[in-house]
């Protein structure tokens, strides 16, 4: 792999890795406030496999790099400020709600399991393995917050207009999910990942047609959002702030 | 120099901290054993789920038993490929689950999806009128049940 494919590679697995591991922070802040237990529950769990995914990218980065993979990705995750995450900005947003956590968790499993698909057959086979690994367990995912996409669109008149709001606020950072990154072609062109473009319509023929079943309407096109992976809302600086707390007062601190 | 049949038969003495009635060898967690020119052991273990957080108890485990038995070199191996799957619980893990409360999941030969579908024995009572209540547990591995004949909940090992 020559110098550039290996950059380009490194940019698109942190990319993979900031994005679970930011929602999986997010999904952690309901545990012991979920609406209900079985809830609490299963968020705790949605959060520790979210964490457990980013775990697996950022243990590739490692290799990648000639990093030890014990140690790197605490590296990367408790001492990067927010200038150097690649994280959507669609994952920074505070929980919100209880629709707005299901309807972007939902959005993000959707795109998590086509892109996952695609995957499988990356011509750089540590990823097509890890990937093999996760899509099993998104699966569990995507069946959850599915269902209660649909309970919630589907329920009472409050609960449909918070799904609606919701939508109205989250689709042009859903769609952004799929901005390609600065070298995308490079690796296109090795085979180790499918283009965003193709990623996005699969993904918007799957979503349209979910939500409008499940009582909701498509806003109409998307506006320009001012962040992208590189330039970050003011939520994610407030949330490494919290996460990176312990390991800033203790840096050498033992589990 | 010790054998790698030798350290099989001493791994398997080596629990899943989580469900301790079943070993990590009958829970194919534990996946490949190699013993190097010079002693050294290496053993290959596979996560059920990857963000299992009994990994770390789990490596940490194997060690001490293997250093028990005086091997001190050990290194071990994490691999994802092939990716876990519960189809590789012995059958006789399977029936040690049931008797601690725990529903196997049922075999499914790769599609796991379409079990998902499947009715759960209660593993108390054995009858059919049970009812899913979280597709997530007290671990990643688990699902929680609720068996509408002798009011018990319960636990069923997830499909993978």
């Amino acid at each position: 792999m020559n110098h550039e494919l290996q950059d380009a590679l490194v940019q698109q697995l942190m990319a993979l890795a900031d994005d679970e591991l930011i929602l999986g922070h997010r999904n952690s802040e309901w545990c012991g406030h979920a609406p209900i237990l079985e809830e609490d529950i299963a968020f705790a769990n949605i959060a520790l496999d979210e964490i457990g995914h980013a775990q697996v990218w950022y243990g590739l980065l490692a290799d990648l790099t000639g990093e030890d993979r014990e140690i790197y990705p605490d590296k990367l995750v408790y001492w990067r400020e927010a200038n150097a995450y690649r994280c959507a900005s669609l994952v920074e947003l505070p929980k919100g709600d209880w629709a707005f956590t299901m309807l972007r968790q939902y959005l993000f499993d959707l795109a998590e399991k086509i892109q996952l698909e695609h995957l499988l057959k990356s011509a750089y086979k540590p990823l097509a393995e890890a990937a093999a690994k996760m899509r099993a367990e998104e699966i569990y995912h995507l069946r959850h917050t599915s269902a209660w996409v649909k309970r919630l669109g589907l329920g009472t008149d409050e609960s449909n207009q918070r799904m609606q709001n919701t939508l109205d606020e989250l689709w042009s950072y859903a769609w952004a999910l799929f901005e390609p990154l600065k070298h995308e072609p490079l690796l296109v062109e090795a085979g180790y990942i499918p283009e965003s473009r193709v990623l996005r319509q699969e993904w918007l023929d799957a979503a349209v047609s979910y939500l409008r079943e499940s009582g909701l309407k498509i806003p109409d096109g998307v506006k320009p959002l001012d962040y992208d992976r590189e330039g970050h809302t003011e939520h994610l600086s407030e949330l490494l702030g919290s996460m990176q707390q312990v390991a800033h007062l203790y840096p050498n601190a033992k589990w | 120099m010790v054998t790698v049949d030798a350290i099989w038969k001493v791994l398997e003495a080596v629990k899943d901290p989580e469900l301790p009635v079943v070993s990590l060898v009958e829970m194919g967690i534990i996946r490949q054993v190699d013993v190097l020119p010079d002693g050294k052991v290496i053993v290959t273990i596979t996560p059920t789920f990857s963000g299992c957080p009994a990994l770390h108890t789990m490596k940490a485990d194997i060690v001490t038993h293997l250093q028990a038995c005086g091997i001190e070199a050990v290194q071990i191996e994490t691999t994802f490929s092939p990716p876990w799957t519960s189809d590789w619980i012995t059958e006789a893990a399977q029936e040690k689950l049931r008797a601690f409360g725990v529903a196997p999941a049922p075999h499914h030969g790769g599609q796991f999806e379409i079990t998902l579908l499947d009715v759960v024995a209660c593993p108390y009572c054995g009858l059919e009128n049970t009812t899913i209540r979280n597709s997530f547990g007290p671990t990643p591995c688990r699902m929680i049940f609720y068996c509408n004949a002798c009011q018990q909940p319960f636990e069923q090992f997830k499909p993978l």
